[in-house]
């Protein structure tokens, strides 16, 4: 085992001081209501990360994963009075299980097919949710309201719920922090970088990519569950809706992808905006969050494309794939290109 | 034959027409500029609104508007190319998808916020033109064969544009090699600019001449996103042919989906013909090599 | 058992014992890459086979035959851009060294002896050309394979480039690998290679030490030509 750092150990106890100190700044419940939310989409983010961020795999249909996560939980509780916290273990294998049945097929996609690739999936389930009456289809499942225990996940303060959520999103946090120390971490940013030399140097790119798949629909699952569950509702237009997609996206894109706490930062950045706009506008102000976030990720992905953390880091490497090559191969020659001519003209 | 597999198979044929149409638009800016537009649907929703919105204001019939709305959502083609798509042309793959992503929900929510989330056309309807027409013995709506014969009709002139008139062996010439085109004298930032308007001019038309019949709301173009997805990874990235043949396709696939298994999930069965295909083929869908 | 392949393609058979260096030339588009790609799992020929240490690598997938002790390097050099050179190496060693700390200490060391450690903290993507050649030699030296096989490792250097290049290929074959390299560039390859073996066309039409090659009618009549034609292109570009 690597030897724990004393920034590993600062970087905890300022997580553990934030998280602890943040809900006592104010009662007021909506306040709480928007911690809860970053911590939700910090999850989602994290959890995001691991497939687009590192692996590259830019994918635009987590919603599903969400569903699967909410559904389980919530049909293992309605009809068999099954504890949520293991509905959140078994929701979290299910959308494992699916995420690498999906994976293996999509294996030879990459860059903007994968993305859609995602989205079909996304969309499919959707539609298949909405027609299953099992499930009551579009009518959704109200969550019975039983008990303010720990073992049933319902409470009527919203400080379990903060306490509950941010644990789940340290864990993330603590196994992307493992993954990216690990060969695993190394192996997906190679195939972020190029598939191609990936697997020259020994890379199963398709195993790798399939685990990235699975870990990343295992903690979106997670979070699902946790929704259905401070949510006490579910129904395909809440948990398995586009617009949830495009969010979770959106809160890595913004913070930085590729990076621990990118999508933390973009959750702490956004779920704000998106939380007070809806509050402040109320009907009418639909869509003015996501319209921010429109502006906001088109500004971001034109001019820093590596996110807000990127700001703060080094000058990222020349950008570009494949053709850009030739462009630097010019710029980096012209000194030695010189010379050889002048040995040419001599010759 | 049954009455209703006919009447099916029709309506497919004619919606898939239009299906042709929005491809088209998608795998020309792809072929030319190497950029998977994610925000063109919102640019068929914005067609839409166009058409609805000349309607309701200034009394034009949409297959009147529809002269105005092309050169209109050109010139926005354009100004959307040379403010934002230019930018990217050289990024990233990721911040090539964002941006459009970004645009994509910019659009569709500035929609929502200007417009309502409401679903409209139950109130009044665009055209004069209306009724139904008997073919083969069933009854199609004339907006829908008006639809389809405006969609063929745009599509020949696109394709007579693209085919056989100077500016469109340019926009060939710099979708085989941009570099080799610009060494011979083209201007390919013009022909970029050219070729998002006219993308966008397509998809535009198909929504103007959709609104005629369709429910028109914000949300309406992530939805034709997805069957433009599946349309052009049929028929190809990048190929005009196959946007032809792969949008009748689409729309006789998902027109049989709905009737032999239910119309609830016939899109469902679209995205899932789509999936089989890009994972069969992934890189030059049914028609390429 | 017996060490080295045997190759086909476009009926080309040909045999690489151990510790050799071989080099393939050829005029442009006469399948050199091709026959590489074929070795190396990129490409699956539509028949012939690739024996190497006994084993058919034909069907196998790159990564297969990468732990296998075959590894190859690419023409365009591809760094891996948004990582370090360090890290870049670390993917190859990885390969043998699943803990990070191994395969880091690894990876240092082979830094050193390519002469790469100074640079070990620049990204993928700033390096010059010289240095892409050499780290995408780094990279596949780092998974420790038995037969090395080098893509154009030299072309786009200069004399003093090539010289070190010549150096750091020595080097290898001293550690006990076996390379198996395409070269254009004839000054480098003909000292160093112990055999050369020529395509044309997709079609062997020369194998010999280089001694016999450079006097070989077909060779000059379908390569030096044709090589000398290159090299004016590639200096005058």
């Amino acid at each position: 085992m690597p030897k724990i750092s004393r920034k590993t150990v600062l970087t905890v106890l300022l997580y553990l001081g934030i998280v602890a100190i943040t809900p006592l700044c104010s009662k007021a419940p909506f306040y709480r209501h928007v911690l809860i939310m970053v911590g939700l989409y910090g999850l989602l983010g994290v959890a995001w990360n691991i497939m687009g961020g590192y692996t590259g795999l830019y994918s635009f249909g987590q919603s599903a994963y969400f569903g699967i996560g909410a559904y389980t939980s919530t049909m293992l509780l309605v009809k068999a009075g099954v504890s949520p916290w293991i509905g959140m273990i078994c929701g979290g294998i299910l959308a494992a299980i699916v995420a690498a049945g999906v994976a293996y097929p999509c294996s030879r996609l990459r860059g903007p097919y994968f993305t859609i690739a995602s989205q079909a999936v996304a969309r499919t389930f959707q539609i298949l949710m909405t027609n299953w009456d099992y499930v009551e289809g579009a009518i959704g499942i109200p969550l019975p309201l039983m008990a303010d225990t720990w073992w049933l996940m319902q409470f009527k303060g919203k400080m379990p719920y903060h306490i509950i959520i941010f644990s789940l999103l340290g864990i993330a946090i603590l196994v992307c922090y493992y993954i990216e120390r690990s060969r695993t971490g190394y192996y997906f940013r190679a195939i972020r970088d190029s598939e191609e030399v990936a697997s020259s140097l020994g890379i199963d790119t398709v195993r790798q990519r399939i685990i990235a798949a699975m870990v990343s629909a295992f903690f979106t699952a997670v979070a699902g569950t946790f929704y259905a569950q401070y949510v006490l509702y579910i129904d395909p237009e809440s948990v398995t809706q586009h617009a949830l997609s495009i969010e979770i996206v959106m809160v890595a894109a913004v913070g930085g992808a590729g990076t621990i706490w990118g999508p933390v930062l973009g959750a702490a950045i956004l779920m704000p905006i998106s939380q007070y706009a809806r509050a402040l506008l109320g009907g009418a102000g639909r869509g003015i969050d996501l319209i921010l976030y429109g502006i906001i990720i088109m500004l971001i992905a034109v001019v820093r494309p590596t996110g807000i953390l990127g700001f703060f880091q080094r000058k990222p490497a020349i950008e570009g794939e494949g053709g850009d090559d030739i462009g630097t191969t010019i710029t980096a020659s012209t000194g030695t290109d010189d010379e050889v001519r002048g040995s040419a003209g001599q010759s | 034959m049954n009455v209703g597999l006919v009447q099916a198979l029709l309506s497919g044929l004619l919606m898939g027409f239009v299906y042709s149409l929005i491809a088209l638009g998608l795998s020309l800016i792809y072929g030319v500029m190497d950029v998977v537009n994610f925000a063109h649907g919102e640019f068929l929703m914005l067609g839409m609104f166009l058409a609805y919105w000349f309607s309701v204001l200034f009394r034009l019939d949409p297959l009147i508007s529809i002269f105005i709305i092309i050169p209109l959502l050109f010139v926005v083609g354009v100004g959307v190319y040379k403010g934002l798509i230019k930018r990217i042309l050289n990024g990233t793959r990721i911040s090539q998808i964002l941006t459009t992503f970004g645009l994509s929900v910019f659009m569709a929510n500035m929609a929502m916020f200007l417009w309502t989330p409401n679903y409209r056309l139950a109130e009044r309807t665009l055209t004069r033109a209306t009724g139904d027409l008997p073919i083969f013995g069933v009854h199609v709506g004339i907006p829908e064969v008006i639809a389809s014969l405006g969609s063929i009709i745009v599509f020949a002139l696109a394709y007579y544009l693209i085919r056989f008139t100077r500016t469109g062996r340019a926009i060939q010439a710099t979708s085989i090699d941009s570099e080799g085109a610009r060494l011979v004298g083209i201007n390919i930032d013009n022909i970029y600019a050219i070729t998002f308007g006219l993308g966008i001019s397509c998809v535009g038309a198909a929504g103007v001449l959709l609104a005629t019949f369709y429910y028109i709301f914000p949300y309406v173009g992530t939805f034709f996103s997805m069957i433009a997805f599946a349309t052009v990874a049929l028929g190809g990235f990048g190929s005009v042919e196959g946007s032809f043949v792969a949008g009748i396709l689409i729309g006789i696939i998902e027109s049989l989906g709905g009737f032999f298994i239910s119309p609830a999930v016939k899109y469902a069965i679209v995205f899932m013909t789509y999936m089989v295909v890009i994972i069969l083929r992934p890189a030059t869908g049914l028609f390429g090599w | 058992m017996r060490f080295g392949g045997l190759l086909a393609n476009h009926d080309v058979t040909f045999d690489i014992y151990p510790g050799e260096i071989v080099g393939l030339i050829g005029p442009n588009g006469a399948g050199k890459t091709t026959l590489f790609n074929c070795i190396s799992g990129f490409l699956h020929p539509t028949e012939g086979s690739v024996l190497f240490k006994g084993e058919n690598l034909i069907g196998l997938k790159p990564h297969e035959i990468c732990h296998r002790g075959l590894v190859r390097t690419f023409q365009i050099t591809q760094p891996l851009r948004d990582m370090t050179v360090l890290e870049n190496v670390m993917i190859g060693t990885f390969c043998r060294h699943p803990q990070t700390s191994q395969a880091r200490e690894k990876a240092l060391a082979i830094l050193e002896t390519t002469g790469m450690w100074p640079k070990r903290h620049q990204m993928g993507g700033e390096l010059t050309i010289p240095d892409r050649k050499r780290l995408e030699i780094a990279r596949a030296l780092g998974t420790e394979p038995d037969l090395l096989i080098l893509d154009e490792a030299m072309a786009g250097l200069n004399p003093t480039e090539i010289q070190d290049a010549i150096e750091l290929v020595k080097n290898i074959q001293a550690q006990g690998i076996t390379l198996f390299i395409i070269e254009h560039v004839m000054e480098a390859i003909m000292p160093i290679a112990d055999r050369i073996v020529v395509l044309d066309a997709g079609r062997l039409i020369a194998e010999g030490p280089p001694s016999e090659i450079v006097r070989n009618e077909r060779v000059i009549e379908a390569y030096l030509g044709e090589g000398r034609h290159a090299k004016r292109k590639q200096h005058s570009s």
